[in-house]
């Protein structure tokens, strides 16, 4: 791949044309990604791919629009800075709508690019991915398919320049493998699936992905509904994580100021278990997320979100920070076809004591999840109800019993987030970069028969 | 869009590694979008995209490579890593000859999107916005997206297929929050069609502002919902996306191929109460998921795949079609050039049936009543699926009482399919859907009259 400087050279270029009382804002973005599909064997798919973007801000009269395109060249270029310029005209005039200024505080150096990556052959590739499906089928007698065994792998370059000096480009690698394995007994059916995401592909753990598929579609079988009851929830780090994700993007500047998060008011106060303290921290290098920078160019730092149950901050970018009366807290986040708003990064909740198995062995009874399904529409951020399908086991006397199908969950954010009775202490950096360790909450509606 | 003899020229370089079947495919699309949020118009943006997708078939593998590049270079670039990737035996030229097909639009476009005037557009949004605000001081938050895009497609295989398409499809939505002492609560409403800005001309954006207001102001009154197995009644339009996930997912070709279907293996056979007719129907005139060519080039299609609950067949794409030897469905989508098509559904409803809807409350002693359904989500392999409840009410004494708070439904396909007792005569087509399959979304819509399910589980917090 060549050198990251000409796209920074063109972003500067076109952040440069900004008019006198304009604010222009450029951000580069370049890429090559190869996916492998294998199944049955074979190689089912093998695609290469490289791709471009651009994407334009612009800020004139207090007002923002947006364009972005799938193209370098330079026609295409050009029109997209006419067409930022013209959306701009047609946005109602706000005083906080601006771009960043560089606020002083230090980058942590990050890096995330590994020749290796770039470097790995295809051969491999394909024969790591079919090694993969042939050990998630020999994995227990009652494997029976494996739906898709997947690698995939990228190396991509970002720069941004703005008209208010700031100008920045990075580059990362990024590998990734999972697969998605069925398993059967009789008439019944489960699945399971493993992933794994690394900057390299020796940090890929490959034993850990099949082993997951196996335990996960296998432990399953047999399962079916129970009653209607109410239950102790233990929760793996990768489950703890879907839900606490949940809530810190209720912490979001956006939503936060357009009154649509249920803990808008509620800065300072309790609204969590003492146990809890979460945090948004993309300095913290141990997760595959880190980054140096936000997606408006400001160095990264620690937000705490949740400090001993109390509510202590919310996330701004630039004009959801100016908006509040407070400053960007540097967590814009955006992709290349939009504009920024505050977003969490790399969120991380603090470990307490115990592992998994110590947390199930001091629960008399409960359910220990394994996995949810319909969040998206299950979820409902703005008033905290949720209610999503899940799978799992029941326990009994501190050990896993029964499988369990075919039921739900139910309940509120704020109720859940109270309802923490115990913090493990194996925080696990999951394959999406967060940092979150096992949960037991009590006191959730399982609905069943 | 590119020169035939370009095309015909990169479809030759595809096929240099000896690859049975080579395909371009070309895509050129603009959107345009704006937001009202929190009183103020902001978020107006405009992209383009357009570029090339290759693929190369060999035996059991498929190289796929694509590019923004459309010169004839660039194109040949793919071509070439498209052909490598499939690693076909032997070499050897293949000239192909293209015959240009025409397909049946499902209906023409009368005002082209980017001809009206972006200043008309944010008007609909401030219309909207006062609208949803005057149906009360309960409502605390707007939020209105107007969205338009149009696509151009071009499809040129080796079997000498030449093809294209106009796909323009035009979206308004409408969120709204309402305040009360039991807290917040949502309503939202959104009208897509598979036209131009003549969408406005057939469809009142305050009318439609109103009405997410009302739903939001409802729920504030909402109670608990019930936890546990009991009969559900569907609303008219919104029990689409109960089939779209029991069993339209399940009924993909591709999945069946995996043995990762519960209905692989079970054409011919019963599968659903005798009252379930199911369609798949690309050709429904102005309806989201509409169009004239799929994305693999082939004609749209209506699809019977369940008749009077017998399992009649699978929609198909041109590789898993190929390879059983039969024609595709015209179910071959994917999200962009940059991604391999695969089967997807497209416009898919249940007709109507002989029951009057009130009757099917009447008969219903006690039990929910979903008006609008959220999305949903099925794993194909067991059937299960779960969908959400956007605004439900109790069904008590066979009347339709309070409303309650969002949740899930879940049950299993091939179980639910079987429970399906009443049918109304009241067919409607519901919202516009994204559907998600394997990361990729495309255009979906669902249609049903209101129906009844003996027994699905309702997932929520009450007693």
């Amino acid at each position: 791949m060549s050198s990251d400087s000409d796209i920074l050279d063109l972003a500067r270029r076109l952040a440069e044309r900004a008019e006198p009382g304009e604010q222009v804002e450029v951000t580069v973005g370049r890429g090559t990604r190869t996916t492998v599909r294998v199944h049955g064997g074979e190689v089912e798919s093998f695609t290469s791919a490289t791709s471009h973007g651009i994407g334009v801000r612009v800020i004139a009269d207090h007002r923002e629009g947006f364009a972005h395109a799938g193209s370098h060249d330079p026609d295409v270029v050009d029109d997209v800075l006419a067409e930022a310029r013209d959306n701009a005209s047609f946005a109602t005039p706000d005083d906080h709508v601006g771009l960043v200024e560089p606020d002083g505080v230090e980058a942590v150096p990050v890096d995330h690019w590994n020749d290796s990556v770039v470097a790995y052959s295809d051969v491999d590739k394909i024969a790591r991915t079919v090694e993969l499906e042939r050990r998630v089928l020999g994995g227990d007698p009652r494997m029976r398919s494996v739906r898709t065994a997947v690698w995939s792998d990228a190396a991509a370059e970002f720069a941004l320049a703005s008209s208010a000096g700031l100008a920045l480009s990075s580059r990362s690698t990024s590998c990734s493998m999972s697969v998605s394995g069925i398993a059967g007994e009789g008439d019944d059916t489960a699945t399971g699936a493993g992933v794994d995401a690394a900057r390299s592909p020796d940090a890929l753990d490959d034993d850990k992905v099949v082993s997951d598929a196996v335990q996960r579609a296998t432990e399953l079988l047999g399962g079916r509904p129970v009653p209607s009851q109410r239950v102790t929830l233990l929760l793996e780090p990768r489950l703890a994580a879907t839900l606490l994700g949940i809530v810190a993007g209720s912490l979001t500047g956006d939503v936060v100021l357009k009154g649509r998060s249920p803990f808008a008011d509620r800065l300072g106060e309790e609204i969590a278990s003492p146990l809890l303290t979460l945090v948004d921290d993309p300095t913290d290098t141990r997760s595959i997320a880190s980054d140096s920078h936000d997606g408006e160019g400001l160095a990264t730092r620690r937000n705490a979100l949740v400090e001993n149950g109390v509510l202590a901050g919310f996330l701004y970018d630039g004009t959801t920070g100016r908006r509040a009366g407070a400053a960007s807290t540097a967590s814009a986040v955006r992709g290349s076809r939009g504009l920024p708003s505050p977003g969490v990064q790399v969120m991380v909740a603090e470990p307490g004591d115990g592992t998994y198995d110590e947390l199930l062995a001091s629960l008399d009874s409960g359910f220990a999840l394994r996995s949810m399904n319909g969040l998206h529409s299950g979820v409902n951020p703005v008033s905290g109800d949720f209610s999503v399908g899940a799978e799992g086991r029941m326990i009994r006397g501190g050990e896993l019993a029964e499988p369990v199908r075919e039921i739900t969950i139910a309940g509120s954010l704020q109720r859940m987030l109270l309802d923490i009775a115990a913090v493990g202490g194996d925080l696990t950096w999951l394959p999406g970069g967060t940092g979150v360790p096992s949960l037991v909450i009590g006191d959730i509606s399982l609905g069943g028969r | 869009m590119i020169d035939e003899s370009v095309i015909q020229r990169t479809i030759g370089a595809a096929l240099g590694t000896g690859g049975e079947f080579a395909e371009v495919f070309v895509e050129d699309r603009r959107s345009t979008g704006a937001v009202l949020d929190d009183r103020r118009v902001e978020d107006l943006s405009s992209g383009r995209d357009r570029g090339a997708g290759i693929r190369v078939v060999s035996g059991d593998t498929t190289g796929f490579a694509h590019t923004a590049d459309l010169t004839e270079a660039g194109l040949r670039q793919a071509a070439e890593a498209a052909a490598a990737a499939a690693q076909g035996g032997g070499g050897g030229t293949r000239v192909v000859d293209l015959t240009r097909q025409t397909a049946p639009r499902p209906n023409e476009i009368r005002t082209l999107p980017e001809d009206v005037a972006k200043a008309t557009k944010v008007e609909l949004l401030n219309r909207a916005d006062e609208a949803a605000r005057a149906e009360g001081s309960d409502i605390s938050q707007v939020m209105v997206r107007y969205g338009d895009n149009r696509r151009r497609i071009l499809v040129a295989n080796s079997d000498g297929l030449l093809a294209d398409d106009d796909q323009v499809r035009t979206l308004f939505a409408v969120s709204c929050v309402a305040n009360g002492d039991t807290g917040m609560q949502t309503g939202r409403e959104s009208i897509g069609r598979t036209v131009g800005f003549e969408l406005f001309d057939i469809y009142d954006v305050e009318d439609l502002a109103r009405r997410a207001a009302r739903r939001a102001i409802t729920k504030l009154q909402a109670v608990p919902a019930p936890s546990g197995s009991m009969p559900v009644v569907i609303g008219k339009g919104g029990g689409g996306v109960l089939f779209h996930e029991a069993c339209g997912h399940g009924l993909e070709a591709d999945l069946v191929a995996k043995k990762a279907s519960v209905f692989a293996g079970r054409k011919g056979e019963l599968v659903a109460s005798p009252l379930v007719t199911l369609v798949d129907d690309g050709t429904m005139s102005e309806e989201w998921g509409a169009y004239s060519i799929d994305d693999e080039g082939r004609p749209a299609q209506r699809n019977v795949l369940i008749e009077n609950g017998v399992l009649t067949d699978y929609m198909w794409d041109h590789l898993r079609a190929r390879k059983e030897g039969r024609p595709s469905s015209g179910n071959g989508r994917r999200q962009s050039y940059q991604h391999l098509p695969m089967v997807r559904m497209t416009n898919t409803y249940i007709g109507n049936g002989a029951d009057d809807p009130a009757d099917i409350i009447a008969a219903t002693d006690r039990g929910v009543f979903v008006a609008q359904l959220g999305g949903g989500q099925v794993n194909t392999a067991t059937g299960d699926f779960v969908f959400g409840m956007t605004e439900a009410y109790l069904i008590e004494d066979g009347k339709i009482t309070s409303p309650i708070r969002d949740g899930n439904l879940i049950g299993n396909g091939p179980e639910v399919l079987t429970r399906i007792d009443m049918l109304g005569n009241d067919f409607e087509m519901g919202h516009p859907g994204t559907c998600g399959k394997d990361g990729q979304g495309v255009p979906v819509g669902d249609g049903t009259p209101t129906l009844r399910v003996t027994s699905l589980t309702v997932g929520g917090t009450a007693a």
